[in-house]
């Protein structure tokens, strides 16, 4: 009896989280993410648009291109991507008031928290290129994302190759 | 088309109020040669019928060890509930080493006296036998513990029968969305529970060693925190949320403090929080990723997975701080490692090209050994009698889980009807029932 009791109380109040997993924790530490954005957002950033979007927008501009990729194990960014991420850097710094969020992933292979941690680092390999070239510190934010959001759900590397990538989600201050 | 939508997200509605029973069920694929033959009668029922047929459930049990044999029901030549009615010779020529006999009272509404023995066939003599009352809610559990005494008696080590397993779904995508639930069930599969939903992904639960907690991380609020809940009240606590990565929570053996990773300092680095004062202390320092602790049972190291020497291998270091050792050098890639509950053998993922597969070192011959044979499997985790591991794979379209004896010979399956699931994590032993013995 006390057991099925438990097991209601679980039932119920997984039916609670159910309805507020999205929303912010009231206990704890303070929650330090900057865009706080609810579900549906999304992590296509090649739909998404800036204040100054035109741009961004613009498929003959090198700033619509908004995914770059990695080989496996690596976070060096690409010679052939390098010019994508000086156009992302350049906008940046010409535009103080534009945000990004670099999102890194990677493919489905090994263990989930390293590929947490390879996401970051592909994000953070990002980040310091733009701010090499101009972008402030303030405008980026990097996510990892590890193995947990695939563009392509196949097994085999013609997929993993477009999984391991990162991201530039634009938002506005 | 609507009307399938409508469906869907009807379950969706449903599901996390536990009313949708997307029961795991268990298949062993490859067991034992020398299974040890048993007989498993049916138990007798008086005074009413029976929500769980428990000898059925014991025989489950014992047959997916892998170790034991159970007599299909139709071989059985006689239905004996007490000993007097045991001829032990008909027995014998069957060719069961053991036969189990037992009968269930109902002693009022939804209350029951149970009652097993476990007869050595060759001796005609008693090894053991038990009485026990129980509630609806508890007569799997139950059987699983008759499971347990019997498997105790017979092999020598402890069952893991009545024990839990927490893991992770993710339903099919719907609408460009997928639906995360962390999950508790038996590990039989039975009584799935959802413990929380997000539409953003969650991983790495870790049991506390009480077996009333799970740590997890959660990217609800789109970005790696690290939570706790009580797995009884669903209440929860946010544990972590630094920026950067908080994730790969650990457990210490004594639950005061979890290890964990952070990158707040600039890259991974291996940290230990202490869960009443909250007190940080750094364990790593090293621009490599340093992440996945796990914790050596007498807690006084940790392992964790790091590429400092190039790609990711195992290391150690005292779990107060000090020097990193390298442990892993077999293998292009080791990562997440986990103890076993006696600390002789660490389980891990071992990448090998494009294969990635459970691997054990034996921590006092420095052997390793691979135990399965696909290409995606990860997040290995000991049952709590260190006998088996379970672990995730994949057979090309969906997550799935597996389990396989820490010898390599008994493989299990798990598969659950919908969608992946994935990152299993074994629960602690839990609480004995209060029992009886049953005299001869």
């Amino acid at each position: 009896m006390k057991l099925f009791a438990r097991l209601l109380l679980v039932a119920l109040s997984a039916a609670l989280l159910f309805g507020c997993a999205s929303t912010t924790p009231k206990d704890g530490a303070a929650v330090e993410s900057r865009d706080g954005a609810a579900d549906g957002a999304g992590t296509s950033g090649a739909q998404q648009g800036g204040t100054s979007g035109d741009a961004l927008n613009d498929p003959s501009s090198p700033l619509y291109k908004k995914i770059v990729y990695f080989d496996l194990d690596s976070s060096e960014v690409k010679q052939e991507d390098r010019a994508t991420v000086s156009a992302h850097a350049k906008h940046l710094a010409d535009n103080p008031e534009e945000l990004v969020t670099l999102e890194g992933h990677a493919d489905e292979r090994g263990s989930r928290e390293y590929n947490l941690a390879l996401g970051e680092r592909r994000g953070n390999a990002v980040r310091q290129l733009l701010m090499a070239e101009g972008a402030s510190a303030k405008q980026i934010q990097v996510v990892s994302y590890g193995e947990e959001k695939p563009v392509d759900a196949g097994h085999e590397e013609s997929s993993w190759s477009q999984n391991r990538r990162v991201e530039f989600v634009y938002s506005s201050r | 088309m609507f009307r399938r939508l409508l469906l869907l997200g009807l379950l969706v509605l449903l599901l996390p109020m536990g009313l949708a029973r997307a029961a795991l069920t268990i298949e062993i694929t490859e067991g034992v040669e020398a299974a040890l033959p048993i007989a498993i009668v049916p138990f007798g029922v008086e005074g009413g019928a029976l929500p769980e047929d428990i000898s059925a459930i014991v025989a489950a049990d014992l047959r997916r060890s892998g170790r034991f044999a159970p007599l299909p029901e139709k071989d059985l030549l006689a239905r004996p509930h007490e000993k007097a009615q045991i001829n032990f010779a008909d027995w014998r020529a069957l060719g069961v080493d053991d036969l189990v006999i037992g009968k269930v009272a109902v002693t009022g509404p939804g209350q029951y006296a149970i009652q097993f023995q476990l007869f050595d066939v060759f001796r005609a003599a008693q090894l053991t036998g038990f009485r026990f009352t129980s509630g609806v809610a508890e007569l799997r559990n139950v059987a699983h513990q008759i499971s347990d005494i019997i498997y105790e008696k017979l092999t020598g080590e402890r069952g893991a029968f009545a024990t839990r397993i927490a893991y992770v779904t993710a339903s099919p995508v719907v609408n460009k969305v997928r639906t995360y639930a962390l999950q508790v069930a038996d590990a039989d599969g039975y009584n799935p529970q959802t413990i929380m939903t997000s539409k953003q992904p969650v991983l790495s639960p870790a049991w506390s060693p009480d077996g009333t907690r799970l740590s997890y991380v959660s990217f609800e609020n789109r970005r790696a925190q690290i939570f706790i809940q009580d797995i009884a009240s669903g209440r929860r606590e946010l544990i972590a949320s630094y920026p950067g990565l908080n994730g790969a929570p650990a457990w210490s053996p004594d639950g005061r403090r979890l290890a964990l990773t952070l990158s707040k300092d600039g890259n991974p680095e291996i940290y230990v929080l202490n869960l009443a004062s909250k007190a940080l202390l750094r364990l790593t320092s090293n621009p490599a990723i340093d992440t996945e602790p796990t914790w050596s049972p007498d807690g006084g190291t940790l392992v964790f997975t790091s590429d400092r020497g190039g790609r990711p291998q195992l290391y150690k270091m005292p779990a107060n701080g000090g020097n990193a050792q390298r442990v892993t050098f077999e293998g292009e890639y080791n990562a997440r490692g986990v103890f076993s509950p006696n600390g002789e053998k660490l389980a891990m993922v071992q990448g090998q090209g494009n294969s990635y597969r459970i691997a054990v070192l034996d921590l006092k011959t420095n052997t390793m050994s691979i135990l399965t044979t696909r290409t995606l499997d990860e997040s290995p985790s000991f049952s709590p009698n260190g006998s088996m591991i379970i672990y995730a794979t994949n057979d090309n379209v969906h997550g799935e889980l597996a389990a396989v004896s820490v010898d390599g010979r008994v493989h299990q399956r798990l598969v659950l009807q919908e969608g992946d699931v994935r990152e299993a994590v074994w629960s602690p032993f839990g609480r004995p029932l209060e029992v009886q013995p049953t005299q001869p």
